[in-house]
Order: structure tokens, then sequence, then C-alpha cells
């Protein structure tokens, strides 16, 4: 079969069809929720905000007694956590869609270079000065919140930085998040 | 011969643009706009720009909309090339920072199948997780991971590097065995860039030349040090190098760059550029043809 019709294949016959449903990696994850009435909430307030979420019935492997789940765009899973904190909706999972046994890369990476130590989590590195615990570098990642994040960050001093979790979007976001916390949790100040 | 770099830069409301560029005080230019040149795609352009002006080339397109992380500006951009690939006669494609979104790309790469020659395709960044989410990484010509990408690209179950599973979690040694597994899984593009303590060129053949020296350790930490390398790889295939000797050269010029400038971890990557036509004359075999130019 030709590669312009496995890609049409995987369109289905909408063009519009959702992604992630013929060749490839699903693109959306799931969020778990304790209670019925908060998946309602969150598809209402998710929806409301423009996400391309649906109401779905969570694998069996994570059933924890409730008997619905909310699919969403994976990548945006930064910002839809923060639209559900603002409003005090809190998950009790967050998965991708395509294993429900994935879970998120939790070991963090630290070099030191002499006057600067630089932390990984994922993809995302950042890296401060020892001496005045200013933020000189971020690097990695392939989202378009990171060069954001990274001018947001530069220069700042770690206790007086935003947290990348207020101003990101997505998964690199959220990876840059982790690494910035390993950051404070090393130097204290 | 037309060359295309598309991604986002990281302005709310930044409008949509198309158009040459160029590089002067440490900012890109396109007509009466300009951006400073610190990470992902301003970065890439600026040394594709200043490689094909040292080359004597044609200097490449920028399709570019401010994006910061919401994914409306990408969205914008998918709708543009969707709508105007068919007018579009480039040779090379680069994609870059772009949000995933696999509806979108592979709408993107039916219209560049459909086109009369298919150009050389290179991912990096966002669009290369979008196009081995997709499942069409093969389609590609170049993809340019870091290792931590690698480790993703070899997970055949993560959606996003943010997922990749521990067990095949960045560890330079095992870039090899990370390459033969993304391309077992048919995630990986026709050839590899791998960047890390020691470069990578690979295929589906095997790994081509690993290129460990000059290594500048403060490379690692420094934003956009990959874009770079990226970009001067794009500038080198425009130039008429196969993928393969383009990735190698590009590796030795990104890494001369790094010994030329005696970079600290606090640099960013445009103190690294004026480097860059010196860089070029040590990294490429018979470089007597670089054109020396202002930066």
């Amino acid at each position: 079969m030709s590669l312009l019709k496995r890609i049409r294949k995987s369109f289905g016959t909408d063009p519009g069809s959702k992604p992630g449903h013929g060749r490839g990696i699903s693109a959306r994850g799931i969020l778990i929720f304790q209670h019925t009435s908060e998946v309602i909430r969150a598809e209402t307030l998710l929806k409301l905000a423009g996400f391309d979420v649906a109401v779905k019935g969570p694998p069996p492997e994570i059933r924890t007694g409730c008997d619905l789940a909310i699919e969403f765009p994976v990548i945006s899973q930064l910002k839809v956590l923060q639209l559900l904190q603002q409003e005090r909706i809190r998950p009790l999972h967050v998965l991708p869609l395509q294993d429900v046994l994935l879970e998120p890369v939790n070991l963090f990476h630290a070099k030191d270079f002499g006057d600067y130590l630089m932390v990984r989590a994922a993809n995302m590195k950042i890296t401060l000065s020892k001496a005045d615990l200013r933020i000189v570098n971020v690097s990695g990642g392939g989202c378009p919140d990171v060069p954001y994040l990274a001018d947001q960050l530069l220069g700042k001093r770690l206790d007086e930085a935003p947290e990348p979790r207020s101003l990101g979007s997505t998964l690199c976001g959220y990876a840059l998040q982790l690494a910035f916390e390993e950051l404070r949790r090393r130097c204290p100040g | 011969m037309s060359w295309l770099i598309v991604g986002t830069v990281p302005y709310e409301g930044f409008p949509l643009i198309e158009g040459k560029c160029n590089v002067l005080k440490r900012r890109l230019r396109f007509g009466d706009q300009s951006v400073r040149i610190s990470r992902g795609t301003p970065a890439l352009l600026a040394t594709a720009c200043l490689t094909a002006q040292a080359l004597g080339i044609e200097p490449p397109s920028a399709l570019l909309c401010g994006d910061i992380g919401r994914g409306d500006g990408s969205r914008r951009i998918y709708e543009y090339l969707v709508r105007e690939i068919p007018d579009c006669p480039n040779d090379l494609f680069v994609f870059h920072y772009l949000q995933p979104d696999v509806d979108w790309h592979n709408r993107i790469l039916c219209r560049l199948e459909e086109l009369p020659t298919t150009p050389i395709l290179i991912a990096d960044a966002g669009y290369m997780y979008v196009a081995k989410m997709s499942g069409f990484a093969a389609s590609y010509d170049l993809f340019t991971p870091d290792a931590g990408e690698v480790a993703f690209l070899a997970d055949e179950s993560a959606p996003h590097p943010f997922y990749t599973r521990g067990f095949l979690l960045q560890e330079d040694d095992r870039v090899p065995e990370l390459i033969q597994r993304a391309y077992q899984h048919e995630n990986a593009a026709r050839h590899l860039l791998v960047k890390g303590r020691c470069d990578y060129a690979a295929s589906a053949d095997g790994i081509l030349a690993k290129i460990c020296d000059p290594c500048v350790e403060a490379m690692e930490p420094i934003g956009g040090t990959g874009d770079s390398l990226t970009g001067i790889a794009s500038a080198l295939v425009q130039g008429g190098r196969s993928l393969a000797e383009a990735s190698v050269q590009a590796a030795y010029v990104n890494r001369f760059l790094g010994l030329i400038s005696s970079p600290t971890p606090a640099f960013s990557v445009a103190d690294l550029l004026p480097a860059l036509p010196r860089a070029l004359e040590m990294g490429l075999p018979q470089s007597n043809h670089i054109r020396r130019h202002e930066f």
C-alpha cells in the first residue's frame, strides 16, 4: 500500500476524523477522577476552554470504582491540569492513552560544571549559577512554550523566578517544572 | 533551488510571516519585523542563513508565527501549509518548534506527498515528536534528536519524551542500541543525526559515523546548540551534500563552534554565532570556497 493510501486510510473517510485512531501512537491522554460529578464539571470546563475532550469509560486496569474518564490531547496536559486546578478539580490519575501503564519519567540527572549546576528531567534541562543562584540557561524540549519559558526564567534568581507550570502549557513545560523543582530542592538558597 | 524553514517564535501576537530573513546585530530580521536570536527556531534560522551565506547558496525562506505554547500560532502555520503547499515549490522543508498535532501533521504530509517531486524533509523538536507519534517517521529524510530524544524514538509506546519508559532513559553509551531500536520499530527518519557527548550519524544500515572531538562540555546546557546543529545540517543538504555527508560535517562544524567560542554554561547561542564562518572553515573539507562575512 502506498504511503499516500496509508495516510488516507489513517484519516478514514472523514478528513476531520480524530488523530491517533489509525497508524501511529495515540496523541491522547486520559484523566481519571474519583467522582462522576467531577468528570462532568471537568468536561464542561475543558470544552468551554476549547479543548477537544470526550468522556469515555476508563480501561479495566485502572478502574477504581468510577465509570468515566476524560480523553484529552496529551500534549496539552499542563494547561488542562492548570484549568482544573483553578476550579479545584483534582484528577486521581493522568495517563497517556497509548499504554495505561506508562508513567512519566521520574529520574533526574544532575551535572556539575563547577560554577554552574545543570538538572535534567525527561527532555528538559535547566542550569543555574551557583554563585548567585540565577538561572543562566534552559535547553532541550521541542514544544513552543519552551523558548517562551526560557525567556521568562533566564536571569532570575531561583527563589524569585516564576514556576514553569504557571506559564507553560505542554508536556515539555511540565518536564521543565520537574527540573525546576529538583533544582530548588538541591539549591534551597 | 528554494528551501523553507517552518517554526514558531515565543511572542504572543507575532503575525504569520513567510519570506527571506537575514541576521543583523544578534537579531533575525524579516522586513520591518525582527526577533532576538536566543534559542528555538530563530537560532536554527540564524545558523541556516549564515551557513547558506558562507556557502554562497540561496538563503532559506522562513514561515513563522507567534506561539507561546497554546498551539494557536502552530495551527495558523498548519492551515497555511495545507493551503499553500501545492503552490510552494521548495526542494527542502525543515520543520521545527511546532505544537505536535497528529491530524495536521498527516494532512501536511499528504500534501507534500502529492507534489510532483517529493521534497527533502527534515524535522526536529516538536515536529519530530509528532512525526514519530503519527507513525510516519520513515517518510522523513533526517531527524536531529539529542540523546534523550533518541530514547523517545526508540520507545515504540511513548507519545512524548516525557513518557519515555525508564529502561530506555538517556545514557550516552546506549545511543547505538537506541538508534537500532528506533529503526526496528520504524520510528526514525531515513537518516538520524543524534547530538550528545558524541554525535552519531546513522541510517537504517547502522551507525555511519561517531564524532566525539572536539568535545566542549559547556555546549550541553546552552539552549539552542541543537538548533544550530540542525540549521547547519539543513544548509549543507541544501548546498548539495548527501544527508550522511551533511550530518557528519554539521556535527564537526557545531563542535568547532563550541571550541572556538570557549563558552561557559551561561552563554547564549547568539554568543557563538560570530565563530560560525571560522567553524565552517575548520569543519568542512575543501572549505576554501567559504565566504567570510560580517555578523
